[in-house]
C-alpha cells in the first residue's frame, strides 16, 4: 500500500470506514431517483429534444440554416467540436497522468471526470459529421471507396482525417478505461444486491460487472491492466488536441497558420477540462451529499491545475501577439490586430477577461478554496475557452488575405440549437450515468481510506 | 446376374391398374384426387409470390420519369451531345450585338460574340450575355390575347383589321410606337403598313435617349445622326458625363476601342489619358485616369470651359459661359490641343445645347474623321423625345385611335409613362406585341406575343452599311408570331412571310449590288453564316460646323450653375438591369453593380461627406432609408454611401421598380423613370432643382456580394504604378515578398515542401491584364450560363453566399497611410478603383488539396485544379484554406426546390432547366464547387485535336470568361506551348533543368502572383495596374 505522511492533507473527510464508502456511493445507485434528479434530467431531455429538431431541420435542409458564408466556413460547428474535445481532455489526464504520478487525490474525482470525458467526446464528434449536412456520408469517409479503378484512398495528408484517428482512438481508450474501473465497482453493487434479494438488479450488474470475482488474483490483473492503459492514454492526451489544433497550424489562413498552437491546445483543453469537472463535480458533491470525498482540498487542487494551464494559455496568447509583430508577415500582423480591434473585439476580450485573468484569482487562497467562487469561474473559464476557439476560428477566417471577402459571421437559432444538442445529450448523459453508475470510483477510494481518511474524533 | 422374375408395386392400386391410376402415375403425387384443385397448386403459389414480391419491390423503386424521344428521321446538323452555333444578332431595343449561339440539341444555351463583326468585333455584355435566359422566361406570354382572354392568332388578326380599318375608314390616326428600330427590313415592313393605312406614323424613342447629340448634329452640320466613334485613336479622352464603357451609345464597340489605348507591355510604353468629369462614379469615371467629381448642374459649364479654354489656344472667342475651379480641367485642355486630331471629347448630356458644343470642341481639335467618324453614322439611337412627347399629348387629347407597342415599354420606362397610362384608356385599338406581359402591354387591348430575338429572322444595321442577321437558333417555344409578319397580316399583305421577305430585300438591296458571288443561295448561305455583311463605307466629307455658338453659350449659361444649393438628382442606367427591359433575369438581378457591388436592388447614392451630415451609414450592407423628394413627390428609397459621388449629388439607377414582370423582379427597388426631367426638348437623367433627401429611422439591408472598400495597402493583392514609373522601369509598382530563412532572404517560390508536380503534356494558365479589364463583368455572367451556375437571391447574397465562379473584386484606394489600418478600411472621398476578376487560381501548391479528407479536390496533370462532386462530403475545409476565397459552397439544394424559384429559374422551371449546359454538372447540396478553367472546353478542345490527330493550338481551348471579355483583358492557354499568346506574353523561359515543372520563369516585369509570399504558386497571374498618371495620389 501507498505510504502516507502526517503532512499530507486528507483526501477523505468525515471518518469514513470502507464500509462507510460503500454505503455512501452505492446509495445513490440503489436509491429511487429524486424529484431533483428528474426535473434535471427532464430539463436536459427538453434541451436534447430541441436539439435534435434543429439537426433535423439541418440535414433535411442544408447547412445553410447556419450562419455560414463564403469567407467563414466553420463557426459554431468547429468552435464546439474544439470546445468539447477539449473538455474531454481532463478526465484522461486525471486518470491517467495522475496515476502516473501517483497523485491520489484524483481518485475521488476520476470516475466522474473520466465520463465526462466520454460524453464530451460523443458531444464533439456529432459537429463533424453534423457541419457536412449530409450526416449519412460521415459513415465512409474514412474508408476506401471501391470502384472500378481500385480502391480510392482517402486524403492522408488531411489534418481532419488525423482528427478522425486521434479522436477514435482516444474515445476508445478512454471507454475501456473508464469501464473496467467501473467492474469491480459494478460487482459491489451487485453484492449489495444479492443480499438485499433485488434479483433484478443483481442480475444487471452481475452483468456489467462481468462476474466480477474480487479474488486476489483478478485484482493483480485488474492494477496491472489500469496501469498499461494509464501509460497508453498518457500520450492520446497530448496528442488528440495536438491534432486538433493541426486543423488550424497546418493550414495557410493567418491566425491558423502558428506552430504555437500544438501545447497551446493541449494546455487550454486541461484547462476547460478541469473547469468543467469542476462545474459538474461541485453540484454532485452537494446533490448526492458526498463533500466527504470531494473535499475543499480536492477543489483547491484541481483549482491550482486551473492556474497554471490558465496562465499557460494567457502566455500563448501574448506570443501570438508576439510572433505576429516580431515575424513581419502583414498579413499575420493584421489578423492578430484585427482580433483585438477588429468587429470581434468583444468576443477576444470577453476571452482575454475570462480566461487569463479570471483563474488568476484562484492565486488568493479564500477565493480557491470558496466553493461558490470556484464554481462561478469554472463556468467563467469555459466560457472564456468557448471564446478562445470561436475567436481563433472566426476571427481569423472572416478577414483573411483578400479583403474583397471580408464579411461578417451572424449566428442563427440553428447554430445555436446544434450546441443545445450537444448540452442536452451531455447532461442526460451525465446524470443518467450519476444515477445507475456509482460516480466515485469506490475501490480505488477504500484502497486509501486507511492512511487518508480523517480519523473520528 | 440371373433375370429376376420378380415384380415389385408401389401399391394394391398399381398391381390392379387401373385407368385411373395409370392417369395419375406419372405425377408428384399419385394419389387420386391429391391435385383436383388445379387453382391453388404450391408452384402457382411460389411464382404468384415471386412475382408479387418482384413487382412490388420494383414499384417501389421506381425512377422518375422523364420523356425523351429518339429522333426518327435525325436531322442532319443535328448530333447529339455536339453542340451547333449560328451567328445571329442580338437585338433589344436600340441594343445591339452580333452573336453566335451555342445550341445543343436544339437549345440555345450560350451566347458568344461573332468576331466577324466590324462593329462589336466579338465583344458581348452582361445584357447579351445573360440574354438566353430571357428566352427561357416563365413569365412569357403563351400565345395572343384579347383584352385578358387567350385568343388565337386568327381571332386576333380579325379584330385588329377591323378595328384598323373602322379608324381608317373614319381617317382616325395610328402610331407605331417603338424603341430604336435597327432593323432595315423591319423598316421596309412598317412602311407596308404605313402605306396600307396612311395615317399611321412610327414613334421612336430610347430609354438612355441621345435626342440631344441628334439634334446637336442637325444644329452643327444640318443632319441628324450620332457619328462613329473611334477610342483607339486618341491618345486623350475628355469625358463629361459619358459612361461609354458601361452604358453610352455602343458601349460593347467603345470598350474594345478604350481597351486598346491602355494596353502597355515593355515595348509599348504609352497609353491614352482618361479624364472624366461626372456626378456619381461610373465604370468610365472608375477606369479613368483623372477623375472630377462635378454636379449636373455644371456639366454644360464645364464643356463651356472646356470651349473657352481650347478656344483662347486657337485664338477664338469664348462663349458666354464659364465655370472656374473645375480640377484637372485646364491640364486637359491643355493635353487635348498638344493632342489635336488625336483626340476625343464625349459627353453624355442629352441636352443639345451641352453637344453642340463638344461638337464645336472636337472640331477645333480636328477629331472629325479621326476618331469622329460622321460617315459611319451609328443606328443606336434614333429616339426622338419631342415626337414621343407629342405623341403622348395626341394620345391624351383623344387624337389617336389605334396604338401598337413594338416592342416597347413606354407606360414603365418614359417619364410620361404614367400619363400615357391613364390617356390609353380612351384609345380604341390597343396592341403591344411584347413576348411577356409587361406594364404597357397589360394596359393593351390586344397582346400580340412578338418571338424572342432567339427564335427570330431579323436584319440589323447598327451603324451605316455594316449588316448583321439574325437567324432563329430554335423553333418559337410558344405560339408567339414575328411581329413583321403581324404587320403584314394587318397590312393585308398576300404574303406575310417575313423570311422570304428578308431574302427579297437582301437580294435587292445587296446581292445584287455585288458582283463576287453568282448566286444568291450561296450569298445567303454565307451571309447567314458569317452573320455579318459589310458594304464599303462612305468617304470622309469634311464638315462645316455652322452652328451659332452664342446662342448656344445663353442657352447653357441659362440652364446651368456654377455653384448650387441642396441636392440634385443623376439618373443612371444600371450596367446589369440596364434599361428594366430585361430586369426578369435572374442572371442580371443576381449580377453585383461593377461599382457598389450590390445586387438584387437599386438605392440612391450619396457622397460620403453628405452621407455624414444627413446621417446615412452603411454597416456591413445595412444601411438607412431615406426620403427622396422630387418636385414635391417623395419615396422612400435605400441610401448607398458612395466614394466618388460629388457632393451634394445623389444617384439613381433605372431599370427597377416594375410592377408587371414576372416573379424575379417584381417590385424590386423604385422606378427612376418617373423622375426624369426635360431640357430643351429631350429627356434629361439630370434634376437639378426640387430635390431633397432626408434620412428616416427605417433601416433596410442591401446584398451587396463586397462590402469591405479598399484593399488596405497590401501589395501582394494590387500592384499598381504610374505611367511615368513605368516608362522608367517596367517592373514599377511590383511587389516582390522575400522570404526569411537563416542566412538569407530568399524568394518564397524557392521555398516548398514539395517536389512540385510536372505536366508532360498542357500547363493551362491564364493572364489578367489588370490595365485593360474595365470591370464590366460580362465575364461574370458568362461564367455563370458556361458552368450553371446556381443563383440564390437577394437573402443569400446578404448571407454572403452568392455562388458565382468569378467575381470581379472592386478596390478603392485609401487617403491613409500604410498601417493605419482603421483609417485604411475607408476609402477616399474621390478614390482611385482597380478591378481585380478573381477565380480560383489554380495553384500548383493548392492549399485546398492537401486538406480534403477524401481527396474530392485534387490536382490534374495539366496543372488544373479539379472538384469531383460526388467525392465530396463538404466539411468545406477546402474553402476555408483558399487563400483566395474563389470556393462556393451549395448551401441548399438550389435545384428542383421550391425556395429558389424566383432566383434560379434554370434549375427549377421546366423552361428554365432548357438553358443549363448539358456539359456540366448540376451541383447538388453540401457539395463545394468552383472554377473548373471550363474543363468541359479543355476536354472538347483536346478530344478535336486527337480526332485529327494533332496537338491542341493555341485559342482552340477559350474559356468562357475570355470569350466573353471585350478588352482581351484575360488570356488563358498552354504555357508548355513554346508558340502560345500566353507563353508569349508572360515571357516564359524555358527551364533546361526541368522544362516540365511548375517553377516557369515568367520573363514579364509586369507579371506576378497574388499573395506570391505564401508559396501556393497559382497559375493565374496578373499584369500590373497602370494609371496615366503625372504623380502618384493626384486625383484624391
Amino acid at each position: 500500500m501507498q505510504a502516507s505522511s502526517a503532512i499530507r492533507e486528507t483526501l477523505i473527510t468525515g471518518g469514513k470506514t470502507v464500509g462507510d464508502v460503500s454505503e455512501d456511493i452505492s446509495r445513490q445507485v440503489e436509491g429511487k431517483p429524486t424529484p431533483l434528479w428528474w426535473g434535471a434530467f427532464g430539463f436536459s431531455f427538453i434541451l436534447l429534444a430541441l436539439g435534435f429538431y434543429s439537426l433535423c431541420v439541418l440535414e433535411w435542409e442544408g447547412v445553410g440554416v447556419w450562419g455560414l458564408n463564403k469567407t467563414v466556413g466553420w463557426a459554431w460547428d468547429i468552435t464546439n467540436f474544439v470546445w468539447w474535445v477539449g473538455i474531454g481532455h481532463a478526465g484522461t489526464l486525471i486518470s491517467a497522468i495522475l496515476l502516473l504520478f501517483r497523485q491520489r487525490w484524483r481518485m475521488s474525482i476520476n470516475r466522474a471526470a473520466e465520463a465526462m470525458t466520454i460524453f464530451a467526446v460523443i458531444c464533439a464528434a456529432t459537429f463533424p459529421f453534423a457541419h457536412m449536412g449530409r450526416l449519412w456520408l460521415g459513415f465512409y469517409w474514412v474508408f476506401p471507396l471501391p470502384n472500378t479503378w481500385g480502391s480510392l484512398w482517402v486524403n492522408f495528408n488531411s489534418p481532419l482525417l488525423w482528427d478522425v484517428f486521434a479522436i477514435s482512438t482516444y474515445f476508445s481508450v478512454s471507454l475501456v478505461f473508464w469501464y473496467m474501473g467501473l467492474i469491480p465497482d459494478f460487482a459491489v453493487i451487485r453484492d449489495r444486491a444479492v443480499r438485499t434479494g433485488n434479483k433484478l438488479r443483481a442480475s444487471v450488474y452481475n452483468t456489467l460487472s462481468f462476474g466480477w470475482s474480487g479474488g486476489a488474483k483478478t485484482w493483480g490483473r485488474y492494477e496491472s491492466v489500469a496501469l498499461i492503459l494509464a501509460g497508453l492514454s498518457t500520450p492520446l492526451v497530448l496528442s488528440v488536441h495536438t491534432i486538433v489544433s493541426m486543423d488550424f497550424a497546418t493550414s495557410v489562413i493567418p491566425g491558423w497558420h502558428t506552430t504555437i498552437f500544438p501545447p497551446y491546445f493541449v494546455a487550454g483543453a486541461i484547462f476547460s477540462g478541469f473547469a468543467m469537472v469542476l462545474t459538474l463535480l461541485i453540484i454532485t458533491r452537494k446533490v448526492f451529499k458526498l463533500e466527504d470525498y470531494i473535499t475543499i482540498y480536492h477543489i483547491e487542487l484541481m483549482n491550482i491545475v486551473i492556474i497554471i494551464t490558465g496562465s499557460i494559455v494567457g502566455i500563448a496568447y501574448i506570443t501570438e501577439f508576439f510572433v505576429a509583430w516580431y515575424g513581419g508577415v502583414p498579413a499575420e500582423f493584421y489578423a492578430f490586430y484585427n482580433r483585438a480591434t477588429g468587429p470581434y473585439w468583444w468576443a477576444y476580450w470577453s476571452m482575454m477577461t475570462c480566461n487569463v485573468i479570471s483563474p488568476q484569482l484562484f492565486w488568493f487562497k479564500k477565493i480557491r478554496t470558496n466553493i461558490v467562487a470556484t464554481f462561478v469561474l469554472s463556468i467563467i473559464v469555459n466560457i472564456g475557452m468557448w471564446f478562445e476557439r470561436f475567436v481563433i476560428i472566426v476571427t481569423s477566417l472572416h478577414r483573411d488575405y483578400l479583403p474583397s471577402s471580408w464579411s461578417m459571421f451572424y449566428p442563427t437559432i440553428y447554430d445555436v440549437g446544434e450546441y443545445v444538442l450537444t448540452f442536452g445529450f451531455f447532461f442526460c448523459a451525465f446524470l443518467l450515468f450519476a444515477k445507475f453508475f456509482p460516480v466515485i470510483n469506490m475501490a480505488e477510494v477504500k484502497s486509501i481510506i486507511k492512511s487518508t481518511s480523517e480519523k473520528k474524533h | 446376374m440371373g433375370e429376376t422374375k420378380k415384380t415389385y408395386w408401389k401399391g394394391l392400386e398399381q398391381l390392379k391398374n387401373d385407368p385411373a391410376f395409370v392417369k395419375h402415375a406419372d405425377k408428384e403425387f399419385a394419389v387420386i384426387g391429391a391435385e383436383e384443385d388445379r387453382g391453388h397448386n404450391r408452384r402457382d403459389f411460389l411464382k404468384m409470390m415471386g412475382f408479387s414480391m418482384a413487382a412490388v419491390s420494383l414499384a417501389a423503386c421506381e425512377a422518375p420519369i422523364r420523356k425523351a424521344i429518339p429522333y426518327v428521321v435525325k436531322p442532319v446538323d443535328a448530333d447529339a451531345g455536339i453542340p451547333n452555333y449560328y451567328a445571329s444578332t442580338y437585338l433589344n431595343g436600340g441594343d445591339y450585338c452580333s452573336i453566335v449561339v451555342k445550341t445543343r440539341d436544339g437549345r440555345p444555351i450560350k451566347i458568344e460574340g461573332n468576331s466577324l463583326s466590324n462593329v462589336t468585333q466579338g465583344g458581348t455584355s452582361a445584357q447579351v450575355e445573360a440574354s438566353v435566359l430571357s428566352l427561357y422566361d416563365n413569365y412569357r406570354l403563351r400565345g395572343p390575347k384579347v383584352g385578358t382572354e387567350n385568343a388565337s392568332w386568327e381571332e386576333l388578326d380579325k379584330q385588329v383589321i377591323a378595328k384598323l380599318l373602322e379608324i381608317a375608314s373614319k381617317g382616325g390616326q395610328v402610331r407605331i410606337v417603338s424603341n430604336t428600330v435597327l432593323s432595315p427590313s423591319t423598316l421596309s415592313v412598317i412602311e407596308t403598313f404605313k402605306a396600307k393605312y396612311p395615317t399611321t406614323q412610327h414613334i421612336q424613342y430610347d430609354q438612355n435617349s441621345s435626342y440631344g447629340i441628334l439634334k446637336a448634329n442637325e444644329e452643327s452640320f444640318g443632319k441628324q445622326f450620332v457619328p462613329s466613334y473611334d477610342f483607339s485613336k486618341a491618345n486623350v479622352i475628355v469625358s463629361v458625363a459619358a459612361d461609354f464603357i458601361g452604358t453610352w451609345v455602343s458601349p460593347i464597340e467603345f470598350t474594345k476601342q478604350y481597351a486598346k489605348t491602355r494596353e502597355v507591355s515593355e515595348a509599348k510604353r504609352e497609353m491614352s489619358r482618361h479624364f472624366q468629369f461626372e456626378s456619381n462614379l461610373s465604370l468610365t469615371g472608375a477606369n479613368a485616369d483623372y477623375r472630377s467629381p462635378i454636379k449636373p448642374s455644371q456639366e454644360g459649364l464645364v464643356v463651356a470651359q472646356l470651349y473657352n479654354l481650347l478656344a483662347a489656344k486657337a485664338g477664338k472667342a469664348a462663349l458666354g459661359a464659364s465655370i472656374e475651379n473645375i480640377k484637372h480641367l485646364e491640364q486637359a485642355a491643355t493635353e487635348l490641343w498638344e493632342a489635336k486630331g488625336k483626340s476625343l471629347v464625349v459627353a453624355g448630356s442629352n441636352d443639345k445645347a451641352v453637344q453642340t458644343v463638344v461638337n464645336a470642341i472636337n472640331d477645333l481639335l480636328g477629331n472629325y474623321g479621326t476618331t469622329i467618324l460622321p460617315n459611319k453614322p451609328l443606328n443606336f439611337r434614333k429616339g426622338n423625345d419631342e415626337q414621343f412627347a407629342s405623341f403622348v399629348a395626341e394620345v391624351e387629347s383623344g387624337k389617336v385611335d389605334g396604338v401598337i407597342f413594338y416592342n416597347c415599354n413606354p407606360v414603365y420606362d418614359h417619364v410620361l409613362g404614367g400619363k400615357l397610362a391613364e390617356a390609353l384608356k380612351g384609345v380604341s385599338l390597343t396592341v403591344s406585341t411584347s413576348y411577356t406581359e409587361d406594364e404597357t402591354s397589360s394596359l393593351s387591348g390586344f397582346k400580340a406575343p412578338d418571338h424572342h430575338y432567339l427564335e427570330s429572322w431579323n436584319d440589323a444595321e447598327p451603324k451605316k452599311n455594316s449588316f448583321s442577321l439574325s437567324q432563329p437558333a430554335i423553333t418559337q417555344i410558344f405560339k408567339s408570331r414575328q411581329t413583321q409578319e403581324s404587320f403584314l397580316t394587318w397590312a393585308g399583305e398576300p404574303s406575310a412571310d417575313y423570311f422570304a421577305l428578308l431574302q427579297k430585300n437582301w437580294r435587292t438591296w445587296f446581292f445584287e449590288k455585288q458582283n463576287s458571288v453568282a448566286d444568291f443561295q450561296t450569298f445567303w448561305d454565307k451571309s447567314l453564316y458569317d452573320g455579318v455583311y459589310e458594304l464599303p463605307s462612305d468617304e470622309f466629307a469634311s464638315l462645316e460646323f455652322k452652328a451659332d455658338l452664342a446662342s448656344v453659350g445663353s442657352s447653357i449659361a441659362g440652364n446651368y450653375k456654377a455653384t448650387s444649393e441642396g441636392f440634385e438628382l443623376a439618373i443612371y442606367e444600371n450596367y446589369g438591369v440596364g434599361n428594366g427591359s430585361q430586369a426578369n433575369n435572374p442572371l442580371l438581378q443576381e449580377l453585383p453593380d461593377p461599382i457598389t457591388k450590390a445586387t438584387w436592388d437599386n438605392y440612391l447614392t450619396v457622397s460620403q461627406k453628405d452621407a455624414k451630415a444627413k446621417g446615412f451609414s452603411m454597416d456591413d450592407g445595412t444601411v438607412q432609408m431615406g426620403k427622396l423628394t422630387v418636385g414635391g413627390k417623395s419615396v422612400n428609397i435605400p441610401v448607398v454611401v458612395q466614394p466618388g459621388q460629388t457632393i451634394g449629388t445623389i444617384g439613381l439607377a433605372l431599370g427597377y421598380g416594375r410592377t408587371k414582370v414576372g416573379k424575379v423582379a417584381e417590385n424590386i427597388g423604385t422606378n427612376a423613370y418617373p423622375f426624369l426631367a426635360q431640357v430643351n426638348g429631350s429627356i434629361s437623367f439630370n434634376v437639378t432643382e426640387g430635390v431633397n433627401l432626408e434620412v428616416t429611422s427605417e433601416t433596410y439591408r442591401i446584398a451587396q456580394t463586397q462590402t469591405h472598400e479598399t484593399y488596405m495597402g497590401r501589395e501582394n493583392v494590387i500592384q499598381e504604378a504610374t505611367l511615368a514609373e513605368f516608362k522608367e522601369k517596367p517592373n514599377a509598382g511590383r511587389d516582390y515578398p522575400k522570404i526569411t530563412k537563416w542566412e538569407e532572404k530568399v524568394d518564397p517560390a524557392a521555398v516548398s515542401l514539395w517536389k512540385g508536380h510536372e505536366y508532360k503534356n498542357h500547363h493551362w494558365g491564364m493572364a489578367i491584364d489588370l490595365n485593360t479589364c474595365t470591370g464590366c463583368a460580362a465575364c461574370v455572367v458568362a461564367c455563370n450560363v458556361e458552368n450553371n451556375v446556381s443563383l440564390v437571391g437577394k437573402d443569400e447574397v446578404l448571407r454572403r453566399r452568392e455562388m458565382h465562379w468569378l467575381r470581379i473584386d472592386r478596390y478603392y484606394s485609401s487617403d491613409a497611410k500604410p498601417g493605419d489600418f482603421v483609417a485604411l478600411e475607408k476609402a477616399a472621398e474621390n478614390p482611385e478603383v482597380t478591378f481585380q476578376p478573381m477565380l480560383c487560381q489554380h495553384c500548383n501548391n493548392a492549399p485546398c488539396e492537401t486538406v480534403c479528407p477524401v481527396a474530392a479536390t485534387t490536382h490534374s496533370t495539366e496543372g488544373l485544379n479539379q472538384m469531383t462532386y460526388n467525392r465530396c462530403i463538404g466539411t468545406r475545409y477546402c474553402a476555408n484554406n483558399c487563400p483566395y476565397k474563389v470556393r462556393r459552397f451549395n448551401w441548399f439544394k438550389y435545384h428542383d426546390n421550391q425556395q429558389f424559384y424566383q432566383s434560379n429559374p434554370a434549375m427549377n422551371t421546366d423552361l428554365g432547366r432548357m438553358v443549363l449546359n448539358p456539359e456540366v454538372t448540376v451541383r447538388s447540396r453540401g457539395v463545394m464547387e468552383k472554377c473548373s478553367f471550363c474543363a468541359q472546353r479543355i476536354q472538347t478542345g483536346k478530344l478535336n485535336a486527337k480526332k485529327e490527330r494533332r496537338p491542341v493550338k493555341d485559342g482552340e481551348v477559350v474559356t468562357a470568361c475570355m470569350a466573353a471579355c471585350s478588352t482581351g483583358a484575360i488570356l488563358f492557354g498552354d504555357m508548355n506551348d513554346p508558340e502560345s499568346k500566353i507563353t508569349k506574353l508572360l515571357q516564359i523561359e524555358k527551364d533546361e533543368k526541368r522544362p516540365y515543372g511548375i517553377d516557369k520563369k515568367i520573363g514579364n516585369p509586369r507579371a506576378y502572383r497574388v499573395l506570391e509570399e505564401i508559396g501556393v504558386k497559382p497559375n493565374i497571374f496578373y499584369l500590373t495596374k497602370i494609371r496615366n498618371k503625372d504623380k502618384e495620389k493626384e486625383n484624391a
